[in-house]
């Protein structure tokens, strides 16, 4: 038993709800919700430690243990992404306190996005599949709201894809959760573990993890990604960040966990799937985002290149891959917010999205250059920043499976990639400059600094690889042994 | 809505309303052991207002229930989460309930349990959600 797990669902909970009751009161409503991101990095960085002495952390919520009430499990890859997840969401508060404007403050963005929070931590530490359902739709409803808040006529039109995409997913979710528990007969996703591996996991049972796989496929973009690059772009800078960074990484987080815990009895099969799913978005996500020239079209193109690459190290199952993947993926995430919150100051200041109206813009925002570059730079893992490690490993994982092609198209996309991002910073701010601080469209005031703590994470994941190792090799023991995940929730009774 | 000729519909709904809420008492309340609970309780306690503002309109029903139903939704969440922060404070899991037999007054020998304090959260919090979703819906303005 161990209370600080539910910290992490429970704060923004409670927070948000304050919130709600104090809808006028805008100043407490920003430092409360500062103070709760501040609250779940903290509790999230006790976990880390408390894992790292004691293994895997359990609590039965209400005294019901498991299999028969929901258990909440703390292990490493999931806290880690919990205390990722606390720092975006940190980040693009801050960055939301000067861009968001009046009016949506005043509508419930505060409370919403620390809903949208609570829903991502939930799904991060759940135990249970139902409960992660439930999870996924509290994340989901806070992120119907944030799209359609302040209804300019792109959101509301994005938002009817968004909320009809996500309805369609949603059911199959729950037509496949039912499937599983007319067969298995238990929610628990431990315990799903033992009964899979006792039943073995013949056709029937690989056709519902092929179910579950679409479902988190269309939630995380992964080749199902056509309706992503509309709603991700209709957002105003700090949401669409939020999105881009969280949303489509608790798909991945989904497939990853139901894939490493209970479906990997053939991964001839399954993993290969994902391999191809991952090879082909990869592909057509480089293509959308060489052949785009306008910033948000091309970041969001980048996301599913990044989902496509994160799996590709998981679909290769093997040690290596998956520490690629881990790394991967926790520098997909900040890298994603950064690049995001970029493009939309860009766009703020120079009000257009459209690249072949911008030059020069260095001249007055060297700051926001040089860290774009870094970004950049990152982004296609050039060494020593943070995608460097992450490529290495899944490239080594991928090749050591034998999948030399997977391994081939993460490095190629990787380039064109890095071309997608340089045509924008080569468009932006070389050149001439056609801007005075007085034509300008906006100001950075104020927007700067949070893009500078994300760039010195950019760094730190990079350089600081080696103090992370140990917590990333925490995760991946895990993950390619599931009797730690099942031993910590089920040792009292079976 | 209101018609000038709906001297029936209003006459029923006075005596309708309020047997319908104290039927979702009575819901709420069996809810401990039997069906019910604060999910229906507080549905069928909205049914007796959306009642009230089919005979009566809107308007006339916010100016005499003048809450903010937005705010009831947060205070129910807050009071069932804070039941269960209760467990964890007294060193127990989180959502821990517990029970036991008071003796009191009127009552006689009474079981009082924790996810009362729960229920009535829910309850508030469905009251709260539904009516807001309700008058936002029928609402004009």
């Amino acid at each position: 038993m161990n209370n600080t797990i539910v910290l992490p669902i429970v704060i923004p909970i409670i927070a948000g709800m304050v919130m709600v009751i104090c809808k006028n009161m805008i100043k407490l409503q920003r430092y409360l919700s500062i103070a709760v991101t501040l609250l779940i990095g903290a509790a999230a960085a006790f976990l880390l430690e408390q894992i790292k002495r004691e293994g895997v952390q359990t609590l039965y919520l209400g005294g019901w243990e498991a299999p028969f009430g929901i258990t909440l499990v703390a292990d490493m890859f999931a806290v880690l992404l919990v205390l990722t997840t606390a720092l975006i969401t940190f980040c693009c508060l801050c960055y939301a306190f000067s861009s968001i404007g009046a009016d949506r403050e005043q509508h419930y963005f505060y409370p919403l996005t620390l809903f949208l929070m609570a829903g991502v931590n939930g799904s991060f530490l759940t135990g249970d599949i139902f409960n992660l359902f439930v999870f996924f739709e509290v994340m989901l409803v806070a992120s119907y709201v944030l799209i359609t808040l302040g209804g300019t006529k792109m959101q509301l039109r994005e938002s009817v894809k968004y909320i009809l995409i996500n309805m369609i997913s949603s059911s199959l979710f729950l037509i496949a959760i039912a499937f599983l528990y007319a067969m298995l007969g238990t929610l628990n996703m431990a315990h799903l573990s033992v009964r899979v591996a006792q039943a073995g996991q013949g056709g029937l049972m690989t056709a519902v993890a092929f179910l579950f796989l679409i479902v988190f496929s269309i939630k995380a973009g992964l080749f199902l990604f056509f309706w992503l690059p509309g709603p991700y772009s209709a957002p105003p800078t700090a949401i669409a960040a939020l999105f881009a960074s969280l949303l489509t990484k608790v798909g991945v987080y989904g497939i990853i966990r139901l894939f490493s815990l209970v479906f990997y009895h053939e991964p001839n099969v399954t993993h290969l799937f994902i391999g191809i799913l991952a090879a082909v978005s990869m592909v057509l996500g480089a293509m959308g985002a060489v052949a785009y020239w306008d910033i948000r079209r091309i970041l969001t193109y980048n996301v599913v290149v990044g989902v496509g690459f994160i799996l590709a190290g998981f679909a290769s199952f093997t040690l290596e891959g998956m520490r690629g993947a881990v790394y991967y993926l926790l520098h997909d995430m900040n890298v994603k917010a950064l690049l995001f919150l970029l493009g939309g100051t860009i766009i703020h200041l120079t009000g257009t999205d459209k690249l072949k109206e911008m030059s020069g813009l260095i001249r007055l925002h060297p700051q926001l250059g040089w860290m774009f570059f870094l970004a950049a730079l990152a982004l296609s893992g050039i060494p020593p920043l943070s995608g460097f490690i992450g490529k290495l490993f899944v490239t080594t994982g991928t090749f050591q499976a034998g999948y030399f092609w997977l391994g081939g198209i993460g490095l190629f996309t990787g380039l064109l990639v890095l071309y997608s991002v340089m045509k924008i910073f080569m468009q932006v701010f070389w050149g001439y400059t056609n801007y005075t601080a007085e034509t300008e469209k906006g100001t950075t005031k104020g927007l700067l600094w949070p893009l500078g703590i994300l760039t010195a994470v950019v760094l730190f994941l990079g350089l600081g690889a080696e103090a992370l190792s140990e917590y990333v090799d925490l995760a991946v023991a895990v993950l390619s042994d599931p009797r730690l995940y099942v031993d910590a929730v089920l040792s009292s009774n079976l | 809505m209101k018609e000038a000729n709906d001297v029936i519909l209003r006459t029923v709904s006075k005596a309708a309303v309020v047997i319908i809420l104290t039927f979702s008492i009575h819901l709420f309340i069996s809810g401990h052991h039997r069906p019910g609970g604060g999910f229906i309780g507080g549905l069928s306690f909205v049914a007796a207002i959306v009642l009230l503002f089919l005979v009566y309109g809107i308007d006339k029903v916010r100016r005499n229930i003048a809450v903010d139903f937005k705010k009831v939704a947060g205070i129910g969440v807050l009071i069932s989460v804070f039941t269960g922060v209760g467990g964890m404070l007294a060193g127990k899991n989180f959502l821990y309930q517990t029970f036991g037999q008071v003796h009191l007054p009127v009552f006689g020998q009474t079981e009082l349990a924790t996810a009362v304090l729960f229920d009535v959260g829910v309850a508030l919090a469905v009251i709260g959600t539904s009516l807001t979703i309700i008058m936002s819906i029928g609402d004009d303005r």
